[in-house]
């Protein structure tokens, strides 16, 4: 069936019913057909219950990481309902009764998170509070008109959701008007015919709630237009009395924002309290924290690929989810790249996998890179059983692999030590984040980098208490790991905090002897006063004595930097890393943060770039005169400034292909030519309008309007 | 003036010099006496000198020293300002500005690209912006006598490096041209106008440039200023020259339009035929891309199956790219394929062909917002549900809209809806904020092409195509053949009520009562319930429309332009005789 027409734009293709039952599951897709490698569906599965986890795994931090702000909401929202319930004949109470309790809910820029957000929060509020939440956007309410429409239908949707279907009979003659009488009218009603049913369901907030309030969520507030805020704050504050309405504002900005959207006429009826979420930054590190920077995913990210991933999100949108969705992109890729990524899984499956392990695979094995390095390292005779018998080469792999556990394990701790260590240093040499010193440690040997060294040469100058916290924090962390693999460190670390504890009263006899010594330089002239001062400065330096507090902090200075040299070496070094560590960074850049500008001048700019011709070639900024009819008119419409005339271009066009054609074929130039190369110009130019370089213009007949400026 | 003129000390000021001016300096030259004479001659000349600049030697010599002027102007500035090799040559693309000289200059390089096939076309973009500047500074012409002098400074300079397809014009006037600068002073704002004005009437501008001329003479020659410097501060900012570049209105290009080339234009139909006799070069290379993009197929398939939508950029029609995953991926599935490109598409008519024939939904929708909740809602119940949408160009005029936008960015965060897209726009990832974005999910991919946009742009309006109408006209005529010939008159008599009021810009059509008597006169109804029945024929057909206008009566409009009418009647008096 054709796909073009005069008449329409959509073509729908149904196949029949039989032909539709066989289609492909998904798995079949999974196959790299440049990898021949046999066992695509595990890797998809695995791929698969991977995703799994870490997508509910980051499902449970949102939750947690929420779970205090929506707690607090809740108190809000429940405090100022009962406030209103009580409905007491005080002054004061009387004024507050005119104030729409309103939360202003600070969420941050990265507004594609915030859907979830709301999502999660109405779920928490329709469970703990009122069923009756309402959330609205900007997009649906240009005016009050629709704002209340809007408000009206999705409140009965809650009221259905609620009830059963009696209700669709009171669905109709709403069309008609709506207001906020007829609201609160609805309100009184539904709330007189839901109060027995609540109390015969006893649920927890029945008693609480004669009439439980209304809550209506204006998602991104911002985005509102001013007049209908106001007239909507207006009109509900007036209808309070009957109508408990309460407000929650998403701000994506600032709370300012509130005071430059409603006057203040407007803004005195409302009673807003501030509540501010976790910022996505701090969300982000949890998220690393939980997903990468542990054992318990086999699955890990290089240096380069990290590197994409939070430039992205720090530069481009603050987007936990779009971060995520980034990740899940580099988990599909490493599994459909990597032949050997069947062996990103857990360690007892991943060995009981490699003994099915076929000839082939065992090949792709030999053939990695770290595999061979290892190989070289060994003894002639190992490595001629490695590379000849697959049983001690299988062997072999399940050893490495167990290493590669081991590894991963003491890594991540080493790592919180370092970072505990130099995260408290001035000027962060090693990065305020602990992201940032994993990108550090993931690229090369950090210990041969500057910072390192300075970071090195500050800890030594630390305080005691500040090392003593430092400490204590790390043997919490040593000690959360389940696994003994640094149980001696564990050790040496709480040794060290008692002899730290002990210092104290071995201090205390080192101060009274300075006390001493000091009450021997009182009452002295100026002259014994300097050379004893001198004397002392000698003693000082022919012994060199080092405090004990000094000894024990060079001493556990050198410990940490001991541990960092044993277990922090970058992933590269180890046998088989390929088969967890993604590495394409450039596969995710190009997908996840395309830049189409650039490929569309390229590929105008300098065919050859794509179209691997030794014709084509040409110096930089250069075309040559048999390229693409596009290419060539876009050289020529570069040379121009606003406007550009046709004929010029065309005759500048012909000039061009016609030199081209001549070389090719020697022939004068027939009529039928010129037309034909007319045709092309007109393609040409046709192409660049549709590209949007050009525009037609009425300024000037026969001219069009050129809309870049400069080159692109 | 003052405070002008101290800015302009540091900042290059140039001004425009106008053919008048141009002139000028030569008939000055040839004999300071004759001058008046010169004059008359010149009066003569105009229209000349605008149609045909280069066809007569004299004019030529006007060419040679405007392009010196230019340049001494730019070349000096371009040698400052760009560090790289090609200053000179790209200079010399540069200056070409100006009208004629502009068009010359596309020519020239044209013939330059040309010569040879390895011969390469240096550019500088970022020339580009100076130049326009230069232009628009000229366009304002406040300053008086500075304007030459800068030129005159630099002549040592540019003569040094001129660029070689200049240097012989450079040579030959450089004695007369310091004397003489000055007479372009006051000059050059008229001369801006006659620019202008140059697009409107040949007359105008005659009498313009009289008037500038006879200015000229007794203009007060002012005392050079001191030489301006011409250095520009490099790091002029970037925006500053946007915006001095965007200033003017005033762009100068030349004045040749497609109707005094002989050449006819042509409709689709020929453009397609000729095309067609042209073979594509690189055609084996362009397969080896093709081929690249078509092993991404499967992986495409995976990625949209996992909740990933699928976007291709690049240059060159994507159509059939998307065709061949179509053909090899989608035959057992149920997929809707969408021609951006087509000009009547909108998001209702994707939406309807989704529920009427994907979800076999007959009923109607309030809104296109309740059909696309009612969409998404019938997907999310029924998961087993699966659709494939193809949409060629995704940005395209119709569908770039922010609510078309929002609506199939809602359809394809279904997880049973996959959408594989192209765009081809220069600025098409404008249409999408961060909320869109995440909606769409994205996967972008780089698949260029370089097959033409045939198929893309046969529906556009290129200037250069002629509006065949071909296509409203026979099926005018196919619809009206199988009415009667009561109908045919009927019809007929509101074409030519149509054609009569075409060029009334208020006419919005002719009101029932009015055509109701018509038809009488002409007896080809006899109640005013025949004639309803008729249009609503017509209406069935979309051969009319109608409108209620604001006084409530209801109007009658022919949606078809008048072209196609007129030669609608034309054959049907043909036939008729």
């Amino acid at each position: 069936m054709a796909t073009s027409s005069v008449s329409k734009g959509c073509f729908v293709f149904k196949p029949d019913i039989k032909k539709r039952k066989i289609s492909v599951p998904i798995e079949d897709y999974f196959n790299n057909e440049n990898l021949e490698s046999e066992d695509s569906k595990l890797r998809f599965e695995t791929y698969h219950l991977l995703w799994q986890r870490m997508k509910s795994e980051t499902e449970q931090l949102q939750e947690e990481l929420n779970k205090n702000l929506f707690d607090n909401l809740v108190d809000f929202l429940q405090k100022s309902h009962s406030d209103f319930q009580k409905n007491s004949s005080n002054w004061g109470c009387q004024m507050k009764f005119r104030e729409i309790p309103t939360a202003a809910l600070i969420l941050g820029v990265n507004v594609t998170d915030h859907d979830l957000i709301f999502k999660s929060l109405t779920e928490t509020l329709q469970n703990n509070v009122t069923p009756y939440v309402v959330s609205l956007q900007a997009k649906d309410c240009p005016d009050v008109k629709h704002f209340l429409q809007k408000l009206t239908s999705q409140l009965m949707d809650c009221c259905v959701d609620g009830k059963s279907k009696e209700v669709k009979s009171v669905k109709t003659p709403k069309k008609t008007n709506y207001s906020m009488d007829s609201l609160s009218s609805w309100y009184m009603t539904v709330t007189q015919a839901t109060c027995p049913k609540m109390t015969i369901k006893k649920r927890t907030t029945s008693s609480q709630w004669q009439s439980p309030p209304v809550v209506l969520i204006l998602k991104n507030m911002e985005s509102f237009s001013t007049k209908v805020l106001q007239d909507f704050i207006i009109i509900s504050s007036q209808h309070l009395h009957e109508f408990p309405l309460i407000l929650i504002f998403g701000i994506a900005t600032s709370p300012v924002i509130i005071h430059r959207l409603l006057p203040h006429a407007v803004s005195s009826l409302l009673c807003i309290e501030l509540f501010q979420s976790l910022s996505c930054k701090e969300h982000l590190t949890v998220i690393l924290d939980k997903l990468l920077l542990t054992a318990q995913f086999p699955f890990k990210i290089s240096k380069k690929a990290l590197q994409v991933l939070t430039n992205i999100f720090l530069y481009h949108d603050f987007s936990i989810q779009n971060f995520i969705k980034g990740l899940k992109l580099s988990l599909l890729e490493h599994f459909y790249l990597q032949p050997l990524s069947v062996l990103c899984c857990d360690l007892p499956e991943a060995k009981k996998r490699i003994k099915f392990f076929s000839v082939n695979q065992c090949e792709n094995i030999r053939r990695l890179p770290s595999f061979r390095r290892y190989v070289e390292n060994q003894a002639s005779r190992k490595q001629v059983t490695l590379l000849t018998n697959e049983t001690v080469l299988k062997e072999e792999t399940q050893l490495l692999l167990e290493n590669l556990h081991v590894y991963h394990m003491n890594y991540f701790l080493v790592l919180r030590c370092l970072h505990n260590f130099t995260s408290c240093l001035p000027k962060y040499p090693l990065g305020r984040q602990i992201r940032e010193l994993y990108c550090t440690c993931l690229e090369k040997n950090i210990w041969d980098s500057e910072e390192y060294a300075s970071a090195l040469q500050l800890l030594r100058m630390l305080a005691k208490d500040e090392l003593m916290s430092i400490l204590e924090k790390c043997s919490e962390v040593l000690q959360s790991s389940t696994e003994k693999h640094l149980d001696s460190t564990t050790q040496k670390v709480k040794d060290f905090l008692t002899q730290f504890q002990n210092l104290d009263a071995d201090s205390k006899e080192e101060e009274d002897a300075c006390g001493s010594q000091s009450k021997g330089l009182q009452k002295t002239d100026l002259y014994h006063l300097q050379k004893s001062l001198l004397e002392m400065k000698e003693l000082r330096r022919t012994t060199k004595k080092q405090t004990k507090f000094e000894m024990l902090r060079e001493n556990v200075v050198n410990f940490l930097d001991n541990l960092v040299r044993v277990y922090l070496l970058p992933p590269e070094s180890q046998p088989l890393y390929e088969v967890v560590y993604f590495s394409a960074a450039h596969t995710l850049r190009e997908h996840l943060n395309a830049a189409p500008r650039v490929a569309l001048h390229t590929a105008l700019n300098n065919p050859y770039y794509y179209l691997k011709n030794e014709t084509l070639k040409s110096e930089e900024g250069c075309i040559s005169n048999i390229a693409p009819d596009v290419c060539i008119a876009y050289k020529l419409h570069l040379e121009c400034s606003r406007l550009i005339n046709l004929v010029d271009w065309s005759e500048a066009f012909a000039t061009v292909v016609t030199a081209a054609e001549k070389v090719d074929a020697n022939s004068t130039t027939s009529e039928e030519m010129n037309e034909i190369i007319h045709a092309r110009f007109i393609r040409a130019v046709s192409e660049l309008e549709l590209l949007g370089f050009i525009k037609p213009t009425k300024q000037k007949t026969d001219h069009v309007a050129r809309l870049t400026w400069g080159g692109c | 003036m003052s405070t002008l003129q101290l800015k302009e000390s540091k900042v290059l000021n140039v001004q425009f010099v106008g053919d008048d001016n141009v002139l000028n300096h030569i008939f000055d030259r040839e004999g300071g006496t004759k001058l008046k004479k010169e004059k008359a001659q010149l009066l003569v000349n105009p229209q000349k000198i605008i149609k045909k600049p280069v066809c007569e030697s004299e004019k030529n010599d006007q060419e040679v020293l405007k392009d010196q002027n230019y340049v001494e102007v730019l070349g000096r500035n371009i040698q400052d300002s760009l560090k790289n090799g090609s200053a000179v040559d790209g200079g010399n693309k540069v200056y070409s500005f100006q009208q004629r000289k502009h068009s010359e200059e596309m020519a020239k390089l044209a013939l330059e690209l040309a010569k040879t096939a390895r011969k390469v076309v240096p550019l500088d973009s970022k020339a580009d912006p100076e130049t326009k500047k230069k232009v628009t500074r000229k366009g304002k012409g406040h300053s008086t006598s500075e304007k030459v002098q800068p030129e005159n400074n630099n002549k040592a300079e540019c003569l040094s490096a001129p660029p070689r397809s200049l240097r012989k014009r450079i040579i030959v006037p450089v004695s007369h041209c310091d004397s003489e600068s000055e007479y372009s002073a006051s000059n050059s704002e008229d001369d801006e106008e006659a620019a202008r004005d140059d697009e409107d009437a040949d007359v105008v501008v005659l009498s313009q440039k009289s008037r500038a001329q006879s200015r000229v003479l007794p203009a007060p020659v002012s005392k050079g200023t001191p030489l301006k410097k011409m250095k520009r501060d490099k790091a002029s900012d970037l925006v500053e020259e946007y915006f001095e570049a965007h200033s003017s209105s005033k762009v100068l290009t030349s004045d040749r339009t497609l109707q005094k080339l002989k050449r006819a234009k042509m409709d689709q139909k020929m453009l397609r035929n000729l095309l067609s006799k042209f073979s594509p070069s690189f055609s084996a290379e362009i397969e080896q891309l093709n081929q690249q993009h078509e092993k991404l197929f499967r992986k495409w398939m995976l990625q949209l199956h996992l909740g990933f939508n699928i976007v291709l950029y690049g240059l060159g029609s994507k159509r059939d790219l998307l065709e061949k995953f179509r053909a090899t991926m989608l035959q057992g599935s149920v997929h809707v394929v969408i021609n951006g490109f087509f000009p009547g598409i909108s998001v209702k008519s994707i939406l309807n062909s989704i529920t009427e024939d994907v979800l076999n939904h007959m009923g109607t929708f309030q809104s296109v917002l309740d059909q696309r909740d009612w969409i998404i809602n019938k997907f999310k119940e029924d998961s087993s549900l699966e659709l494939f949408l193809l949409i060629h160009n995704l940005d395209s005029q119709m569908l770039r809209g922010d609510n078309s936008q929002q609506i199939l960015g809602q359809l394809s965060s279904l997880h049973n809806v996959y959408l594989i897209a192209s765009v081809d726009h220069l600025h098409a990832p404008l249409m999408w904020d961060h909320a869109k974005q995440s909606l769409y999910n994205w996967l972008w991919y780089e698949t260029t092409t370089y097959s033409p946009y045939t198929e893309e742009t046969s529906y556009e309006n290129s200037l250069l195509v002629k509006q065949s109408g071909s296509l409203p006209l026979s099926s005018l005529i196919h619809v009206l053949r199988s009415l009667t010939p009561n109908a045919r008159g009927i019809f007929r008599l509101l074409i030519k009520f149509q054609l009569d009021n075409q060029d009334s810009p208020s006419y919005i059509g002719l009101s029932f009562q009015d055509f109701y008597q018509q038809c009488r006169e002409a007896f080809l109804v006899n109640s005013d319930l025949t004639l309803r029945a008729q249009l609503t024929e017509f209406r069935d057909h979309k051969l009319i429309k109608t409108k209620k206008g604001t006084d409530g009566v209801e109007y009658l409009l022919i949606p078809v332009d008048s072209r196609t009418l007129a030669d609608f009647l034309e054959k049907e008096e043909e036939e008729a005789s």
